[in-house]
């Protein structure tokens, strides 16, 4: 079994776990292996369980001693009681879900908070590429063409922000960070993050 | 079940286990079953495989299905044709690690492998149960099972493991003894027949009692239903298979032959293949029991039994840890039935995994070697034990 550590983890997953209370009830939506899950399970004690689409990385997160669901995530977050999480993840795939304001209205039912992540397509590099080449753009955290990218949807830091008002939740905790996706560093990005943050993180709470 | 047993191809083997043999609930003391009829004396046949630990924390039973028997791996000689029926998923490093954890597997009451069941001798009489035997559930092999695992000195069992019908008697250990288990793999299992998987059991059973000889189930003096256990089985079999693993297996294939012949013989190799099973299965088997266990399973409603009718409330009495597993191509249990006792588990708050793996073997692929399978079971009983020496004082 190989133990991920912290200096491991990917840069925007350890940003996740630092927000992450121990010894909490968290549940990961498209949890893959569940390498952030076996990092909060070891570092802070977390009951955590995830879902996966994937068998195989189901299999092998289950193999790994992790609590893992196959199926779908719109639908099976449906099933747990209310506020049965102190944590709701999203890692990385907002930009994948065909109704965004259904599933983290259901993460928040079910979660006291919800931390949601996705690549911000107002980086400079992004608005450069349309500008300049007239195409769509491709970025290392979004490779793919129009014709075969899984991610339905372009989000923007800015983007988020607005939509969580409009939806009626509180932003508690935001991080704009520039990674690259597979990299486990990272730095912070403070000044105009919706220009140079290549992915935006944020803890949300219930109510506005 | 079918049977898929062979010698394991690195020879790694528990080596050699004994059938022992537990006897209770003497008169005036029977137990009671679901019917309410009364039942004793009973003698449950049992093995266990590996070593029982200081605190009793190490147990892992193991519930058959219908066909199978307490032999789960192994060999009683060292010269055996065959190990027992789960020797790929049970043994020394395997899935289930005989090195770390206590194997214990009974045969169900209404079997013929040794514990009571129809073909049992009735103190009574002096003769053979045969209908006299009261129709068994469910509930009442488990029944039986806490009955030796008290006799054991088990108070906690790790794991309830078990497929199919095996995997009924899993749920029903969590729900009606919750306490007793920390954690339970049912294995292309549900908590209730469909409609398909009854009608299919009762052309099985349409089969043994339509065989002259069956004789109201009185044959153990003569002539045995001989026939109509074997269509049964044959029935079985097809419904433990696939489309695709029938395709895979013999296609149309003729069987030693070039050409049709144009008579009734079995010309296809699929055709050879069931008269082959079913030819085996009566050496083996009782078809009285086979009626009994069938209709157990058939009868078997967790919902009903423990939740009036809704499995939400049903589980809300279990504690366990589950791994719940099924398989894309078992027709028999669909996935749709792991996933609905899933999504009760999920609503009561349990701790739940759950996989569809994708197989082409049917319903038997749990039988079958399979490293995924045995990955997760691996992987899910090291957690569950591990997390049970942490919280113990």
């Amino acid at each position: 079994m190989s133990a991920v550590q912290p200096k491991n983890l990917r840069h925007d997953l350890q940003i996740i776990a630092s927000w992450i209370e121990p010894e909490s009830r968290v549940l990961d939506l498209g949890c893959g292996e569940g390498d952030l899950l076996q990092f909060l399970i070891r570092v802070k004690q977390v009951t955590g369980s995830g879902i996966e689409r994937d068998e195989k990385k189901v299999g092998d997160g289950i193999e790994k001693g992790l609590s893992i669901l196959q199926g779908d995530i719109n639908t099976e977050i449906l099933d747990y009681p209310d506020s049965a999480f102190d944590y709701v993840i999203l890692s990385q795939t907002l930009q994948q879900v065909y109704e965004p304001a259904a599933l983290i209205q259901s993460m928040m039912r079910i979660g006291k908070k919800g931390i949601v992540s996705f690549p911000n397509f107002s980086h400079w590099n992004i608005r450069l590429q349309l500008l300049v080449s007239g195409y769509a753009p491709i970025s290392r955290q979004l490779p793919y063409e129009w014709y075969n990218t899984p991610n339905i949807r372009v989000i923007t830091i800015k983007d988020f922000r607005k939509f969580t008002q409009k939806v009626g939740f509180t932003i508690l905790q935001e991080a704009a960070i520039n990674t690259q996706s597979e990299t486990r560093f990272g730095k912070a990005i403070t000044l105009f993050p919706n220009l140079f943050a290549t992915y935006g993180i944020f803890l949300i709470g219930r109510g506005r | 079940m079918s049977e898929y047993i062979e010698h394991d191809r690195d020879n790694i083997s528990v080596g050699i286990v004994e059938k022992k043999f537990f006897t209770f609930a003497d008169p005036p003391s029977e137990m009671t079953l679901e019917s309410g009829a009364r039942l004793g004396p009973i003698t449950l046949a049992y093995e266990t495989c590996g070593s029982l630990n200081a605190d009793r924390s190490n147990v892992v039973l193991i519930p058959h299905a219908l066909s199978g028997d307490s032999h789960v791996a192994g060999y009683y000689k060292p010269e055996d044709e065959n190990p027992g029926w789960w020797d790929n998923m049970v043994g020394p490093g395997k899935g289930i690690d005989t090195d770390k954890f206590y194997v214990v597997c009974t045969n169900i009451i209404g079997s013929c492998m040794g514990s009571t069941g129809p073909s049992s001798i009735n103190p009574k009489t002096g003769l053979p149960h045969a209908l006299d035997f009261p129709v068994v559930t469910i509930g009442d092999m488990v029944q039986a099972q806490k009955a030796l695992m008290d006799h054991l000195g088990i108070e906690k069992i790790l794991s309830v493991v078990g497929g199919s019908i095996g995997g009924m008697q899993v749920l029903e250990w969590c729900v009606r003894y919750p306490d007793s288990v920390v954690s339970a793999i049912p294995l292309a299992s549900t908590t209730r027949h469909s409609a398909l998987a009854i009608a299919f059991n009762e052309v099985a059973r349409q089969a043994i009692m339509a065989d002259p000889k069956w004789n109201n189930g009185n044959y153990y003096s003569g002539p045995k239903p001989d026939l109509g256990l074997a269509v049964a089985r044959m029935i079985g079999h097809i419904t433990y298979l696939s489309d695709k693993s029938m395709r895979l297996k013999f296609g149309r294939r003729l069987q030693d032959k070039s050409d049709f012949s144009f008579n009734f013989d079995a010309d296809f190799q699929v055709e050879s293949y069931l008269r082959y099973q079913g030819k085996k299965f009566v050496d083996r088997f009782d078809a009285n029991s086979f009626l009994y266990i069938t209709k157990a399973a058939d009868y078997y409603n967790l919902e009903k039994r423990h939740g009036n009718g809704s499995s939400v409330e049903a589980f809300s009495k279990a504690k366990a840890a589950f791994l719940v597993v099924s398989f894309t191509s078992d027709w028999l249990y669909p996935t749709y039935q792991s996933r609905n006792m899933v999504k009760a588990m999920k609503k009561n708050g349990l701790d739940v995994s759950f996989c569809e793996i994708e197989d082409d073997w049917g319903h038997d692929a749990f039988l079958i070697s399979n490293p995924r399978l045995t990955a997760m079971i691996r992987g899910f009983l090291e957690r569950v034990s591990r997390t049970t020496q942490k919280s113990a004082p």
